[in-house]
């Protein structure tokens, strides 16, 4: 039996002051993430401060878009489509939230590779997901 | 500060309904705060201290405090740690009657999920600012995805199982068997359990507690107070509270903040696991007790589902029987938040007041323990220990 991931509507990202370059780089199939130019550590989501060291001279970073799939469900009832969500190990170290796309929901995997693809909410912001590499 | 032995848990009341279409929110409360002064057999008036969470209207404390027209408060609290706040209320309050700020203090609970039409499929409204939000509400996490990641990490590195998860449910359904108020009063099968529709992977629906409107209300007081009165003597004698989050993206979802407050409030009380003699475990999924006894030490990390698996957690034949009423996933779940039903049934354990097909004997220590908010992401943890005197 297969569950083939379907298009559904995705909620706009509602941004607070800071946010906007992660969803311009999505825009441009940039996945970014934020390191601290004191304690160079890295973190997800982004804050202005470091929660590491709370160093403020944090900056963002470029990562390679790859991972594997840390935990993930396929939630079955409840919206109009079954969708799978999840979080992905990147290959630069932090977790993150996301859904798994383009693909058989029911083969996901824990620990297998995937890679980001960018998918567009209602208002047309790109916002990274993830599908098998 | 420790508070052990300096305020007693001398008041409680679960609203008997579990579908209140005509009952306001405050009505709920208030019925729940006058059937806590009855039980301690107070008024009104011997009320100084008012505790309330982010389900009373307003999210304050005057609102319901105007509505209930108390007005000789000296100490108000109104800290919101979603479900667990009402056990981190009752450690607050026990820290204000030790500090003399207070002698009386009333909490209450209450809500209506279930006469609104909510569910633990949809996605909820947190509210404005949330600096995760953006990075994670596109996703759609819902009540019932957030906890079924963790189940299904933990299935992952510990070989949990479906049917080991399923015992937590079949145990709370012996139990609420015998709660004329539970809203689910069948006893159902590990089998039952694990062929039930699946809601979000690996969660099923008898994974998952129910939705019921309703609340309930417990009065703490001063040593001297409680002495005055003429019920049992619940005696409050460790406590913990913490929370734990996503660690900056060094996420793990196998475990809970029950980690750091079940040793903090074992310390202060100074007893261990195997001297509880009742536990109430916040039981918004199967998963969430697995988790939350590893942590607090009923068992070794990861061995959590051998633990409930074969009845252990059904009083009288189990070796830890815990939620008695039926518990979340049986009985009632009002307001979203169980945290004040779980100190309710461990009142009336060390009280002798549970349904006698339930109650545990010799039952002189209980635990309460209580997760708010979504386990493993971002949670609230609060563990509370009482001992009949």
């Amino acid at each position: 039996m297969a569950t083939p991931a379907q298009d559904r509507k995705l909620r706009d990202p509602s941004l607070n002051p800071g946010d906007q370059p992660y969803f311009d780089a999505c825009a441009e199939g940039k996945l970014l993430i934020k390191k601290c130019g004191d304690c160079g550590k890295v973190h997800h989501y982004p804050r202005a401060l470091c929660p590491h060291c709370f160093s403020g001279k944090v900056d963002w970073l470029q990562t390679k878009g790859t991972g594997v799939i840390y935990t993930y469900s396929v939630t079955r009832r409840g919206g109009p489509v079954p969708y799978a969500i999840g979080y992905v190990t990147l290959d630069e170290g932090p977790k993150m939230m996301t859904n798994f796309v383009d693909c058989d929901l029911d083969a996901l995997k824990i620990g297998q590779k995937v890679k980001v693809v960018f998918k567009k909410t209602e208002n047309g912001s790109s916002v990274p997901m993830f599908t098998p590499a | 500060m420790s508070v052990k032995g300096k305020a007693y848990i001398v008041g409680a009341y679960e609203h008997p309904l579990r579908k209140a279409p005509n009952h306001s929110v405050s009505q709920l409360h208030a019925e729940c705060a006058k059937g806590a002064l009855e039980d301690a057999g107070l008024t009104k008036n011997d009320i100084d201290g008012y505790f309330c969470a982010g389900d009373a209207p307003g999210a304050n404390v005057w609102s319901m405090a105007n509505y209930m027209n108390l007005k000789q408060l000296k100490h108000v609290d109104s800290t919101d740690m979603g479900g667990c706040s009402y056990l981190v209320h009752v450690a607050h309050a026990a820290e204000a009657i030790a500090a003399g700020k207070c002698k009386v203090a009333l909490i209450t609970l209450a809500g209506r999920p279930n006469s609104e039409g909510s569910s633990g499929t949809q996605v909820r409204d947190r509210g404005a600012n949330l600096p995760d939000a953006p990075f994670e509400m596109p996703y759609s996490p819902v009540t019932v995805n957030l906890y079924a990641m963790c189940a299904m990490r933990h299935m992952y590195e510990y070989g949990t199982t479906s049917e080991q998860l399923a015992w937590v449910k079949v145990a709370a359904s012996h139990h609420a068997q015998h709660n004329p108020n539970a809203m689910l009063r069948d006893v159902v099968t590990v089998e039952q359990v694990v062929n039930s529709p699946m809601i979000s992977d690996p969660l099923h629906r008898l994974d998952c507690c129910v939705v019921s409107d309703g609340g309930g209300a417990v009065i703490v007081a001063s040593p001297e107070i409680a002495k005055s009165l003429k019920r049992p003597l619940v005696k409050i004698t460790g406590t913990g509270e913490s929370t734990k989050g996503q660690f900056a993206g060094d996420v793990d979802l196998v475990y809970s903040g029950a980690a750091w407050t079940g040793p903090r409030a074992f310390e202060m009380a100074g007893c261990k696991p195997s001297d509880i003699k009742y536990a109430s475990i916040y039981d918004s999924f199967t998963i969430t007790v697995v988790m939350q006894l590893e942590d607090l030490g009923f068992c070794k990390k990861g061995d959590g589902g051998k633990f409930v698996s074969d009845g252990n957690l059904i009083s009288g034949t189990g070796k830890l029987p815990f939620n008695t009423d039926g518990g979340g996933l049986c009985n009632n779940h009002p307001a979203n938040r169980g945290g004040m039903t779980k100190i309710l049934e461990a009142v009336r354990q060390l009280r002798g007041e549970a349904h006698p097909a339930v109650q545990v004997k010799n039952c002189n220590i209980a635990l309460a323990h209580g997760t708010g908010g979504s386990l493993g992401h971002r949670h609230g943890s609060a563990t509370l220990i009482m001992e009949r005197e």
